[in-house]
């Protein structure tokens, strides 16, 4: 079995985002838990990247990193969540949680294996821009357009609900 | 590149979501595990339109993203909200309908 570059690449970034995803859910630092997801996110749009989906993983950037993960950070300050660990942010859930996440990955793993366990490939320029534009505004048009009126309500509605009267 | 080892690490994500979902108490680190489990779906969407070499799966992941943007601005003013009313972030103290 042979790595090629882009193996060794995935396999340092997947490592990354494997440790971060678990410290999301696994620390008890609301704060930290924020800057954990920052690293998932980033990690994703390197894998976007690998995938050869450039505008994708650079969307990604701008809408995850620059804008979600501020409103978290926002939240977090609004809702004095507490900044250190104080107290632990787990639920007596646990065991029934680990059971159920680990179940339900051996059931992904053990369909995707059997479906796609030798299957290779090479990204092709379905991911550049070029070609995401032109798809978008020919086919995709009417949910590109309901897509601005969606996020017109949220506009709409965050507002609605967060205002003092 | 084999599309196995991006459909597990999207598989791990969605999986490490759900866990967060079900443990988490503070309403913002499920808001977060909600997010992980949204970009698990992504890695899905934008490996398959790799492999295919199709660019429906971009666009696909570009309006989960979006949504992802809309939920979360939502989400956080329902969380403000509850702030506001009950005084606690914490799902588990949030128990007035409890029978």
């Amino acid at each position: 079995m042979n790595l090629s570059p882009h193996d060794v690449a995935f396999g340092i970034i997947a490592a990354g985002m494997v440790i971060a995803a678990i410290g999301v859910v696994t620390t008890d630092n609301v704060m930290h838990a924020a800057l954990f997801l920052v690293m998932v996110m980033a990690g994703s749009a390197a894998q976007y990247l690998l995938l050869a989906a450039e505008f994708v993983a650079w969307v990604q950037v701008i809408v995850y990193i620059g804008a979600v993960v501020i409103l978290f950070l926002f939240g977090i300050m609004v809702t004095r969540a507490p900044m250190r660990a104080t107290a632990s942010q787990t639920n007596s859930q646990r065991f029934v949680g680990a059971i159920t996440a680990l179940g339900l990955f051996g059931l992904f793993a053990a369909i995707v294996v059997d479906a796609y366990e030798h299957t290779r490939f090479v990204p092709g320029d379905a991911g550049t821009t070029q070609a995401i534009s032109s798809e978008l505004f020919t086919d995709f048009i009417v949910p590109f357009e309901l897509i601005s009126l969606l996020l017109l309500g949220a506009l709409v509605g965050a507002v609605a609900l967060a205002r003092k009267d | 590149m084999q599309i196995i080892q991006f459909l597990i690490l999207a598989a791990f994500l969605f999986c490490v979501g759900v866990y967060g979902v079900i443990v988490r108490k503070n309403s913002v680190l499920v808001l977060m595990s909600i997010e992980l489990m949204l970009a698990g779906v992504n890695l899905n969407f934008l490996a398959f339109s790799a492999m295919l070499n199709d660019t429906a799966g971009q666009i696909f992941a570009l309006f989960v993203i979006a949504i992802a943007a809309a939920e979360v601005g939502v989400g956080l003013a329902l969380v403000i909200l509850i702030f506001r009313g009950f005084g606690v972030s914490d799902f588990n103290e949030l128990d007035e309908m409890k029978g």
